[in-house]
């Protein structure tokens, strides 16, 4: 078998297939790693990484510094609060200085769609998007995928339905690519203004009733919604989004099969979620936590080896 | 460029290399409850399961047995064009305090073995670490590693090429050495 298509992670959009299912193999092994007494391998050490925050993050940063130490390589970290960029320098500017350091590879994350897609055309080091904007979080979508898989053995023919604030969702759009090309079908719910306008163009179905999405699939993924993109009011009040489209244990017990609860995190218990549904046997939220540091390792390994 | 081909070990002569390092080892472990093989991934694994089941028949003892993926400590990750593949690690046990034999098909630069012995340092503080090889391709070595206990010694050029084939792999068991043709 021979490595990735792509230099860089920008988006699941640019992924084949086997690419996919390479990582989720190389993810398999470093699984067993990280579950090690020492769970450490010497594979990066030559090579150092920085990670660029220009928005918050706790677990997607997190686990990618995890990843790059699991895998001995240097690593430094860049947020965007309490740095140059305050003082007016631009994106360019910054990677390169950080770059003048000598660091192999780029993490990112960035409030601009696109903003990964930019440095790779302009700068000489590895990127990987860590989610840019409302565009993708390919990791995300990856470590969904492969904790879905670990649940139900493969993806082809299973049903995934994504509930929530599509509109702003760059977990949704990485979701929906990858889901789609390791043969799964997918479905959107949530309320007709949080679902972009063209999005059966991508080859998903609108269900607005959240229960009728819930009967048909088989993992359903409930997303946060992201009032701090939100300019404008996109429904009434919380109170009336969470009666329409929270997942409570009445309807999880009311189905006639046992759905997997999916989250990507953070939750807001109470909204899209209550808590006896966060913290039940359906839900696998923590499972993709732990999968998302052998996502991570995996990536990064095989983007590493595509460096000169 | 084509290669011509010369059989060093057929299946007879394999067993009887397998047969003899096994009384070798029990020579030196008694009774190996203090001892665990491990074969590196991948084609040691087989040579480790042979010597496992021939061990455990001749002491009627249970002997443990572990493989080991030396992927991740390879010391030529990004020095290749493909990148390589790992293998499963199965070691349900750890090795500290223990006497480890590491168990392997051919040993040729012995970077191999480095690696397998860093991998190893992951499951605990062994007491001892002894070297199995079935082929040991002599004055090719690029450290300094030595086998314990060698079904083999070979004379070889860096261009040829050995390959260990066991049932377990498909075919039949046979080592071969594989030569550039000389016109």
């Amino acid at each position: 078998m021979s490595g990735l298509s792509v230099k860089h992670l920008l988006g699941i959009k640019y992924l084949t297939k086997e690419d996919i299912e390479l990582i989720f193999q190389t993810a398999d092994n470093f699984k067993q790693v990280i579950n090690r007494p020492i769970k450490k391998v010497p594979s990066l050490r030559d090579i150092t990484i920085a990670n660029l925050f220009f928005e918050n993050s706790t677990r997607t940063k997190l686990s990618f510094e995890l990843a790059e130490k699991r895998l001995s390589a240097d690593v430094i970290n860049f947020s965007a609060s309490g740095s140059s960029v305050k003082k007016g320098e631009t994106l360019l500017d910054t990677v390169n200085n950080i770059l003048a350091m000598k660091v192999d590879m780029v993490v990112m994350r960035h409030p601009l769609p696109g903003a990964g897609q930019f440095l790779s055309k302009n700068i000489d080091a590895v990127i990987v998007n860590a989610g840019d904007g409302t565009h993708e979080h390919p990791t995300q979508g990856l470590l969904d995928c492969y904790s879905i898989r670990e649940k139900y053995g493969e993806l082809a023919g299973k049903k995934v339905v994504i509930v929530g604030d599509i509109l702003h969702s760059r977990v949704a759009l990485s979701n929906i690519f990858a889901l789609q090309k390791l043969g799964a079908e997918v479905k959107v719910c949530g309320p007709a203004t949080l679902i972009p306008k063209h999005v059966e163009s991508l080859g998903v179905k609108y269900e607005p009733n959240l229960i009728k999405a819930l009967e048909w699939c088989d993992v359903a993924n409930m997303l946060r919604i992201q009032m701090e993109r939100q300019d404008v009011q996109y429904f009434p009040s919380l109170r009336e989004y969470t009666m329409q489209y929270g997942l409570n244990k009445k309807i999880l017990d009311g189905l006639d099969k046992q759905i997997t609860v999916m989250h990507p995190g953070p939750i807001n218990r109470g909204v899209e979620i209550t808590s006896d549904v966060a913290d039940s046997n359906q839900a696998i939220i923590l499972d993709q936590v732990e999968n998302g540091v052998a996502i991570r390792m995996a990536v990064l390994y095989l983007l590493a080896g595509k460096i000169e | 460029m084509s290669l011509e081909s010369r059989i060093i070990l057929d299946h007879q002569q394999l067993n009887l290399s397998i047969e003899r390092i096994c009384y070798q080892l029990i020579e030196n472990h008694n009774d190996f409850s203090e001892t665990v093989l491990v074969g590196l991934q991948p084609r040691g694994v087989f040579v480790a399961k042979r010597i496992h089941e021939r061990l455990e028949k001749l002491t009627g003892k249970n002997i443990l047995v572990g493989s080991l993926d030396i992927t991740f400590n390879r010391d030529d990750h990004r020095r290749r064009d493909i990148p390589l593949i790992p293998s499963v690690t199965e070691m349900d046990f750890l090795v500290e305090g223990k006497k480890v034999i590491m168990i392997d098909d051919v040993l040729f630069t012995g970077r191999t073995i480095r690696a397998g012995m860093d991998a190893m340092m992951a499951f605990g503080r062994p007491s001892e670490i002894e070297l199995v090889v079935l082929i040991d391709r002599r004055f090719s070595r690029q450290l300094p590693i030595e086998p314990n206990y060698v079904g083999v010694r070979i004379d070889t050029i860096v261009s040829e090429r050995v390959e260990v084939a066991l049932a377990e792999g498909g075919g039949n068991d046979s080592v071969k050495l594989y030569s550039p043709e000389t016109e």
